[in-house]
């Protein structure tokens, strides 16, 4: 009695073909993807050691390690995270908490968005006429970072946005009405209870900025600086520095006879370092989501 | 009976953009007595509470007219508007505990007005919670967080905290919505307890509870007051105006 | 209950309604709420400067009489070194920009939003969570990393597959700026489908519909505004897309004739000729000027998909 028919069988080959189509898209995108990722590993196996990690590039950048440039890289993170995290944090709390839906704050809106949609290569050409020329700063780590950090206050603003918006508003309403300011009800009750999302935020900065190159290219960043192998103290505020996306950019393109696992351990050293920090960045949201406060 | 004026209403209008929920009321709130609010959901019986304590200042879309006086003075002229809301307790239709200790939900209010001394903020903490009848429940786990506990126990915490900055005047905005009726049943005697301090707003959407508890009742329908009157002659046979009666005896609403 | 009784309510009144916060506290307060909304308005100051410093550093050409602007965009002369004959027009770049973000939009949107669909409507809650971990990690791999990929991995694929000359090309820029654009479509495509009322879904199953219907018939007409606005934010980030087109798509500034062919994009051009530029000489001016040419695009780009999102919110 309940039998297929004709025509509940191509109702249910039609699903399981749409099924399998849209499977296939989302799966064509993905495997070469891992497979990529599988081939870099595989070539940068020969130079892959401890020691490429804390060696200076040797032989005109041909061999050795990527210290100088590794170290280089986390100045400018940290340094532009310093400027960014603030700011981009304050303005999170404004647009989510202070600002009212007038044409200001859809104007800072449309600021947000643009801000992270201009081309990095817009803000390398900005930071280099604000920075290195207007401000008087010059090629140097400073100059690089402030750019950085003005391309990556987007990813900031966004996630501590979601993470406020994420507190319930009878949360708020309950603080205003026992006489709390508004201050008083996001320091003690807002922030408390968004702080795992904003340092999510923070984490995502840091492997965009860490990841970027144009920024960085014209404003601070360097073919080449002689460092100590190893020194952690490497550079100072006003000089340029190496970096690690920059340095993949030029023995990949600039240099002839670099040997050949040196390129790829390199991009494996920073897509590893991205990656892991946004796998940290993850696991972090998946652990909040877990010991929810309500 | 009191009948010193504790909060007086003149002329009360109030829009959201242009949809006006209240039309014009106009009525005093006597000092010490427990006032009952009935109506129909979407009366503006919420609304008119957030206009007495001002948190309405946090709706941009709402305009309000006309005149609120507290103890005589002009709420939307307040000089300390955060003062003017610890005069006032309100508790709200759902129970909310914040993500903080139990101790730290009802230390909140006095810490925000500027208190700091333990020995005071201990005392205040211990005695609302016990006026809230909690106490007993909770003397042992005071860190825990409080939006662990059972809704009836979150909704006493809810009430603690309105009590922590020692209002003159406590709303409580259908508190029972969300409980049992046991845990509503030593919250009315609470209520009737607390009378003894403070003047009462009770807004409900059982008619039973305002009749058991409310020295006077208005009848709010459609942002108008129906009828406003000693609670007997609202719950009895022959209110002045028949929509009363058909209200209250359960024929519409 | 009965404890309460004996310590009257009124006792500490008095404490509370008479307690005043310090004054420090107050001015702090005062203080950092100005900083808050500085801090808010900042958004707007920094794009307003990104735009006043790079068309300073542009305006002192683009108002010579050295110079044409109709020859800037509609020339595909670039001689900037040349002693004699200098010619600054940018529609090779500008083709070589927009022939490699076509190629990349047309192998992204489809699949990007066939991959959305898939992780929408069709996986289970389990796999929709891993593959959205992997679309997060693949829209976090740095564009130099892209780029690398592309001079390395693919050009050799193409050189191999298809007999071309050069693997860097606008296939090869097409495909790396698709895969990364990919991430971005599928995200904010996926979150457009999930604004699709359940109610809508119920609905189509209830007339007997099949879930291909469903999709066809339904769905993409629901969420067609936020389908759009992913596909904008993909076309944005593939036009501004700076190293990955560098590295991958060869340097040959001409009008391509065929996707073997190689270009170079209005982006890559100011990567790899600023270091060699002059500062203040003309040529340094018009890489600036390729830079507000960008800025314009990108952000009626990005205007149009926040439009295209609003227009979702205000249903």
């Amino acid at each position: 009695m309940f039998a297929e028919t004709p025509f509940v069988r191509d109702k249910r080959r039609s699903e399981t073909t749409a099924k399998w189509v849209f499977f296939a898209m989302a799966g064509s995108m993905i495997l070469p993807l891992l497979l990529i990722v599988v081939f870099l590993f595989v070539k940068a196996a020969p130079s892959l050691r401890v020691d490429f990690l804390l060696d200076i590039p040797r032989r005109g950048m041909t061999e050795g390690g990527i210290w100088p440039a590794f170290v280089g890289t986390i100045y400018l993170v940290f340094i532009s995270l310093a400027v960014s995290a603030p700011i981009g944090i304050l303005a999170a709390v404004y647009l989510n908490e202070y600002a009212r839906d007038n044409w200001l704050n859809r104007l800072i809106n449309l600021a947000v968005i643009n801000l992270a949609g201009v081309p990095s290569i817009v803000h390398a050409l900005f930071g280099l006429g604000a920075f290195v020329y207007a401000a008087r700063f010059g090629y140097s780590i400073l100059s690089a970072s402030l750019t950085l950090a003005i391309m990556t206050l987007p990813v900031i603003i966004a996630s501590t946005r979601e993470a406020l918006a994420s507190v319930p508003m009878s949360f708020r309403e309950a603080c205003w009405n026992v006489g709390a300011t508004r201050w008083q009800t996001i320091r003690s009750v807002v922030l408390p209870n968004s702080i795992s999302g904003i340092l999510t935020g923070v984490i995502l900065q840091v492997s965009r900025a860490a990841g970027e190159t144009a920024p960085i290219m014209f404003t601070g960043a360097v073919f080449f600086k002689a460092v100590q192998k190893g020194d952690l103290f490497a550079y100072n505020l006003n000089e340029q520095c190496m970096a690690l996306s920059m340095h993949l950019y030029t023995i990949s393109t600039q240099v002839p006879g670099v040997r050949e696992s040196v390129p790829f351990a390199t991009a494996v050293v920073l897509l590893g370092s991205v990656l892991l920090v946004n796998a940290a960045a993850i696991a972090l949201r998946a652990h909040m989501r877990a010991r929810k406060k309500w | 009976m009191p009948s010193e004026t504790h909060i007086e209403i003149r002329d009360l209008r109030l829009a959201y953009g242009t949809r006006e929920v209240l039309h014009g009321i106009s009525l005093d709130i006597r000092r010490n007595e427990i006032f009952g609010v009935i109506g129909p959901a979407q009366s503006g019986k919420t609304s008119l509470l957030r206009c007495i304590n001002r948190t309405i200042d946090f709706s941009p879309e709402a305009s309000v007219a006309g005149t609120i006086t507290v103890d005589g003075e002009d709420v939307r002229g307040a000089k300390d508007l955060y003062a003017l809301r610890r005069k006032i307790g309100m508790v709200a239709p759902l129970p909310v505990g914040l993500p903080l200790s139990i101790y730290d939900n009802v230390a909140f209010a006095p810490r925000c007005a500027g208190m700091n001394r333990k020995a005071d903020i201990d005392a205040i903490v211990e005695q609302c919670l016990r006026q809230a009848a909690l106490w007993d429940e909770v003397k042992d786990r005071l860190d825990s967080l409080g939006t662990k506990l059972s809704g009836g126990q979150q909704q006493r915490l809810t009430i603690a905290r309105a009590l922590s900055h020692q209002p003159e005047i406590l709303c409580l905005d259908e508190f029972s919505i969300a409980i049992d009726p046991v845990t509503t049943m030593r919250i009315e005697d609470v209520l009737k307890d607390l009378r003894k301090n403070m003047t009462i707003i009770l807004v409900t959407n059982l008619t039973q509870q305002a009749r058991r508890l409310a020295d006077r009742t208005m009848f709010l329908w459609n942002g108008e007051i129906i009828e406003l009157g000693p609670s007997d002659t609202i719950f009895g046979n022959s209110p002045r105006d028949r929509r009363t009666y058909e209200y209250v005896n359960g024929l519409f609403g | 209950m009965s404890a309460g009784d004996t310590q009257p309510a009124a006792q500490f009144s008095f404490a509370v309604r008479h307690a005043k916060r310090p004054a420090w506290a107050l001015i702090g307060e005062r203080l950092l709420t100005a900083l808050i909304y500085a801090c808010g308005i900042s958004a707007i100051f920094f794009v307003l400067s990104i735009f006043v410093f790079v068309f300073k550093e542009a305006a002192p050409v683009l108002f010579s009489d050295r110079f044409d602007l109709r020859q800037f965009l509609f020339s595909e002369q670039w001689y900037p070194t040349s002693e004699i004959n200098k010619r600054y027009g940018v529609l090779a770049m500008t083709a070589g920009t927009f022939s490699v973000t076509a190629l990349a939009m047309a192998i992204a949107v489809p699949f990007g939003l066939g991959a959305a669909i898939y992780v929408s409507e069709f996986c289970g809650p389990r796999l929709k969570e891993t593959l959205k971990i992997i679309i997060e990690l693949l829209a976090a791999i740095p564009s130099v990393v892209w780029g690398f990929i592309g001079l390395t991995v693919m050009s050799k694929l193409i050189v191999q597959f298809t007999g071309a000359p050069v693997g860097v090309n606008i296939l090869n820029g097409g495909i790396i700026l698709a895969l990364m654009s990919v991430p971005i479509i599928v995200s904010i495509g996926e979150d457009a489908l999930k604004a699709v009322p359940d109610s809508y879904r119920e609905a189509g199953i209830a007339l007997g519909a099949t879930r291909w219907q469903l999709v066809w018939r339904v769905l993409l007409p629901a969420a067609k505004n936020g389908l759009l606005a992913a596909v904008l934010l993909g076309v944005g980030r593939a036009v501004g897309e700076t190293m990955a087109v560098l590295m991958a798509t060869g340097h040959a500034v001409k009008i391509p004739h065929s996707i073997l062919d190689s270009v170079r994009t209005l982006t890559a051009n100011i990567a790899a000729e600023l270091g060699e530029a002059p500062a203040d000489s003309d040529h340094y001016r018009v890489l600036f000027l390729i830079g507000v040419l960008l800025f314009t695009i990108t952000f009626f780009v990005n205007l149009a998909a926040d439009m295209a999102v609003r227009g979702i919110r205000k249903k």
